[in-house]
């Protein structure tokens, strides 16, 4: 059972990978987590000025469930299918951390003291910074429904914010998941199909085929970089060992084995610069690799009315060419112009917007990361003189 | 003194006297009591303080005799007198003070004396050296007598007077000065023998006083001038450390002494040759002792300052010939101003068998003597092969190139050591032109089945001897050297994975370069694009860092860590050799022990035919034990010079070499701070 509670730092850490307008009229954020057992309880806190709410603050528990359900209900309203949709949070998953607890559990015996201490210290940390990265997303979540003008209307996500009850969402079952799962496959095969369909909109031609592929760049490069920070993870984990083991050494020698400290405390920066290049260069492009998927599932809902616009006029031509149900077709084919004229504007601006909203995220998060490599660095740098002017003096 | 010394290792006679009693039947109702209390009472503790071994064992194993002897004193036959002679002088330790034996004693010394320094005269060195107590006593503590010769002038008079000193001043010697004069007016109560066999007792006796003088002397001398000789506290400690057991060895070496001389007491040729037959050896002994003492002093203060004036370099690795056949020859350059060698520069091409060629005839000749002999980096089969096979992948070339480096600190480390530089070979290695083929070094050949063969000998009879160390800094540095091993590599098992953590966190790196220079081209921002490509060359040269990083991680960290555990490999192996000395020198012993009890049997029987045979081989294998001691305490000291010079070598290795992995690291800080400044302003630049 664990739980964190934020201070003022966490303005630091927090809103990483998205840039939010401050408006200050609905303001929440989730102050509080807990944990039981695979249920994480999330508090999420709401000062608003709003008129549409009871209260002007009040906070409710929500657990991730809820959080799904919030994105579903979003998605499938249909006034929304020309918005991009903020992207849900992912599951929380402690199962890393937790399974290696257990095994370090396991291999107590078999360790000194002292490395079962660092590594539980290690591992605690670990666990912490999972936690905290959980909380941070999910609260990114509300904070991008919140900051945008037409979600923050939402009933739901009123309802969501407001109820201090359980809003006894279950999880989904089987036959939804594969439901879910088999809506997911349609819609690829889908995608294929209509590919086919002739843009009308330069504009939107144009950001298909950047958004897609942006989106394989992004996924690989978010792919890649996961893997460079877990290895250098690795790089920091023995140092770790090295200077353990040369702690050791140092204990039962007492010879010229001076460096124990100075690699020591390296291999805690090293892993600090680890963590941070994962904070800061691997969230972002995680977290925009599902928002351009979220981009892009708008641009497939507009192609899906593209395509349904472009049917209904073959509809409407055909009736027209059989000369009966002519009506019954021609609203139809209004009705899709329609829906797909509002979708391509809203589209529009909301890609635009996304646009802008990205590189200034990435602006941030790149300053953000060479800085603090920068600050690593050195710190490494005035360590490393320190520890050689020691060795040097022996 | 003695009681200052706190540890001590166990005496010496316990291993042997036991089995003295199992095999002698006469002796057997004698010792029986000894043999049970000996046995349970030295061999568990290993740092027993000297008091118990100074005075309990005496009475242990003589206060018991005593008795028995006592209460059937009819039995002194002429076989018997030994033990009475040896008991008489306890019965004199456990009541030294009560009776005026001491006065009587005194003039009694002082008549068998002239008689006794006549006889050595001759020869007053040999005698004093002569006697097997006192080689050990020179081999062993070589630094300490700096002065033998002194002691050993003086010793007709220093004798009396020390003694007479020793007798009140000294406690702790009291008993060890008490016991031989004793000897001497008792013997000739019991056996009532004549002159002959009066002075033989003596100077058989009287050797041993006079061993114990040397270190009394000592003692004194120490105490006066003891900041001279001793160039560190650490050094000092030791020594004086080295003295104490020594000086206990002595004593109860020389109790054994007594007990195993005893039986000989009548028979007086056979002491008369002996003196002869030690005596040549004597003068040999003295000297080979003394003249390492000085160079083993000498060698442990100029340690520090030695730079020898000798550059060896390795370079230009070149394959030789085609296929299965081809090898890598190094080109050998040595750069020196020692007269030793011919030129100043000269080079030389080797390939790799000849270094090892190099490292068997070293530690053929030398091994035995306990130097630690550099050992070369190990053969690899797969690493070779894959160079002959001539592929021109980074591998082979790492390999390479990590053959020649290890085969450059293996030679610099070889040519650092002042015997082995000496040797004749590594002038040959360095300087000839044309050095004959090392066939035994190939791993695979008959000869190589044969040295696996000797390896798994060795260790099969490493693990069947068992050695109660009675050196406690053996003791403890063995421990040492095992659990630095240990640790050494357990870290360099660490520092392999980081090597190759490293190396694979490059190669991501270089991946999400690449991924993002892809990114960059399609991103439709040109600020962001242009910043993500300059992300990526700057996640392109950090890759460079990482791998020139991890190639340091690897030649100044791994490498290091890997030839330190086969140079620890090596100390152990010098700690074996010693061992075996060891155990030759105990099978002698025990040699000469079944001799003497077979001696001892035949002339129970009276066959007085196979005496002199007896006789002689007892002479031979006299002769064996003293040679293997002395061999044993050589070893001895040269192992410990030698892990001392290792020790003091490795600390200023490590130093060096952490100093530079350090400075590796720092470097790679550096760039990376270089490289992120300057993509600061790109990312600014964003809009």
């Amino acid at each position: 059972m664990t739980s964190i509670s934020e201070d003022s730092d966490k303005e630091k850490v927090r809103s990483v990978s998205v840039d939010l307008n401050n408006d200050a009229s609905l303001v929440i954020d989730i102050p509080d987590a807990l944990c039981e057992r695979d249920k994480v309880k999330f508090t999420v806190h709401t000062k608003t000025t709003l008129s549409s709410f009871q209260k002007p603050e009040f906070s409710v528990p929500r657990q991730h469930e809820e959080f799904i359900w919030l994105h579903d209900t979003i998605v499938e309203t249909e006034e929304y299918a020309g918005l991009i949709i903020p992207p849900a949070p992912p599951k929380p998953d402690f199962e890393g951390p937790r399974e290696k607890m257990h095994k370090l559990g396991e291999g107590e015996s078999s360790m000194t003291k002292e490395e079962y201490a660092k590594m539980k210290q290690e591992l605690e940390a670990e666990y912490l910074a999972v936690f905290k990265k959980t909380v941070q997303v999910h609260e990114v979540f509300l904070q991008r429904l919140s900051s945008h003008p037409i979600f923050r209307k939402d009933r739901n996500f009123q309802i969501f914010l407001e109820y201090d009850q359980d809003l006894s969402v279950r999880r989904k079952n089987a036959k939804e998941m594969f439901g879910g799962f088999f809506k997911n496959m349609v819609k690829s095969a889908d995608e294929v199909l209509i590919s086919g369909v002739k843009e009308v909109d330069e504009f939107f031609e144009q950001e298909k085929t950047f958004l897609l592929d942006y989106s394989s760049k992004i996924k690989d490069a978010s792919a890649k970089a996961e893997k460079m920070t877990r290895s250098h993870k690795n790089v920091a984990d023995d140092y770790n060992h090295i200077s353990g083991a040369l702690n050791s050494t140092a204990a039962d020698n007492n010879t010229a084995f001076k460096k124990t400290i100075s690699v020591c405390v390296l291999q805690k920066l090293e892993d600090r610069v680890a963590s941070d290049q994962e904070l800061k260069l691997t969230e972002l492009l995680r977290y925009y690799t599902r928002d351009i998927q979220a981009a892009k599932d708008l641009l497939y809902r507009r192609a899906r009315a593209l395509a349904d616009n472009e049917n209904s006029n073959k509809a409407l031509d055909k009736a027209r060419l059989k000369g009966k149900d002519i009506a019954q077709a021609e609203e139809n084919q209004k009705q899709c112009l329609q829906k797909f004229d509002k979708l391509s504007e809203s589209g529009k601006k909301e890609l635009t917007s996304f646009k802008a909203r990205r590189v200034v995220a990435f602006r941030k998060n790149l300053i953000e990361m060479t800085e603090l490599e920068i600050k690593h660095a050195k710190n490494s740098v005035s360590l490393l003189q320190g520890s050689i002017e020691i060795l040097n003096s022996n | 003194m003695a009681a200052s010394s706190e540890r001590s290792p166990p005496p010496f006679p316990d291993s042997e006297e036991p089995e003295l009693l199992e095999d002698s039947d006469e002796e057997a109702d004698a010792f029986t009591g000894t043999s049970i209390s000996e046995m349970d009472s030295p061999s568990p503790d290993s740092t027993r303080p000297p008091k118990d071994i100074f005075n309990e064992p005496p009475e242990d194993i003589f206060s018991d005799p005593l008795s028995n002897i006592n209460s059937e004193p009819q039995k002194k036959v002429d076989a018997k007198i030994p033990s009475p002679s040896s008991d008489e002088a306890v019965d004199l330790f456990s009541d030294p003070l009560d009776d005026d034996s001491e006065v009587m004693s005194s003039p009694e010394v002082q008549n068998p004396m002239p008689d006794l320094l006549n006889e050595p005269v001759e020869a007053p060195k040999s005698d004093v050296l002569g006697e097997p107590p006192v080689h050990r006593n020179a081999a062993r503590h070589q630094d300490v007598f700096e002065d033998p010769p002194k002691s050993s002038s003086k010793s007709s008079s220093v004798k009396k007077a020390a003694s007479a000193e020793m007798f009140g001043d000294d406690d702790d010697e009291e008993d060890l000065f008490k016991e031989p004069p004793k000897v001497v007016t008792k013997k000739p109560q019991p056996s009532g023998p004549p002159v002959d066999v009066f002075t033989e007792v003596k100077s058989d006796v009287k050797v041993k006083p006079q061993v114990k003088d040397d270190p009394t002397d000592l003692f004194a001398e120490e105490a006066l001038t003891a900041p001279a000789p001793k160039p560190s506290s650490g050094s000092s400690s030791s020594r004086t450390n080295g003295v104490h057991s020594e000086e206990q060895d002595l004593f109860s070496e020389a109790t054994v002494e007594l007990s195993l001389d005893s039986p000989c007491n009548d028979r007086k040729n056979k002491e008369a040759v002996k003196p002869s037959v030690s005596a040549p050896a004597a003068p040999v002994a003295s000297s080979s002792s003394k003249a390492p003492s000085k160079s083993l002093e000498e060698l442990e203060e100029e340690e520090s300052e030695d730079k020898f004036d000798l550059n060896i370099s390795i370079t230009n690795p070149e394959k030789v010939g085609d296929g299965m056949n081809a090898y890598m020859a190094y080109k050998v350059s040595t750069q020196t101003s020692l007269t030793m060698f011919r030129s100043k520069t000269f080079t030389v091409r080797r390939r790799f068998s000849d270094f090892l060629g190099l490292f068997e005839k070293l530690s053929e000749k030398h091994s035995q003597n306990g130097y630690l002999i550099p050992p070369p980096p190990e053969k690899s089969i797969l690493g070779m092969t894959k160079v002959k096979v001539g592929k021109e992948d980074p591998s082979s070339a790492e390999f390479v190139e990590r053959r020649r480096a290890a085969l450059e600190r293996y030679l610099q480390r070889v040519v650092s050591h002042p015997s082995l530089l000496q040797d004749p070979d590594v002038r040959e290695f360095l300087e000839k032109e044309e050095l004959p083929r090392a066939v035994s070094t190939q791993a695979l050949s008959g000869a190589g089945f044969l040295k696996m063969l000797n390896k798994a000998t060795d260790a099969v009879s490493k693990m069947t001897i068992k050695m109660n160390e009675q050196d406690v800094w053996f003791d403890e540095k063995i421990q040492d050297v095992e659990n630095e091993e240990q640790h050494l590599r357990k870290l360099h098992v660490m520092v392999e994975s980081l090597v190759n953590h490293r190396k694979e966190l490059s190669g991501n790196t270089a991946v999400f370069a690449k991924s993002v220079a892809m990114l960059g081209s399609s991103e439709d921002n040109t600020a962001l694009s242009r910043a993500l490509s300059q992300l990526a060359e700057v996640e392109d040269r950090i890759e460079q860092l990482h791998q020139e990083q991890a190639s340091n991680d690897f030649f100044t960290f791994s490498e290091l860590l890997a030839d330190y555990i086969r140079l620890l490999g090596a100390v152990r192996g010098c700690f074996d050799q010693r061992m075996k000395a060891w155990q030759r020198w105990q099978d002698a012993e025990n040699m000469l022990q079944k001799k003497r009890e077979a001696e001892a049997k035949l002339l129970w029987a009276n066959k007085p035919d196979k005496l002199q045979q007896a006789k002689d081989e007892i002479t031979e294998w006299e002769a064996k034990v003293t040679q293997y001691e002395r061999e044993f305490e050589r070893i001895s000291a040269t192992v410990r010079k030698e892990v001392i010079r290792f020790d003091k070598e490795k600390a200023r290795d490590f130093n060096r070499q952490v100093i530079k992995y350090l400075e590796s690291l720092l470097h790679s800080q550096q760039q990376l701070i270089k490289y992120w400044d300057a993509f600061l302003p790109e990312a600014k630049a964003i809009v």
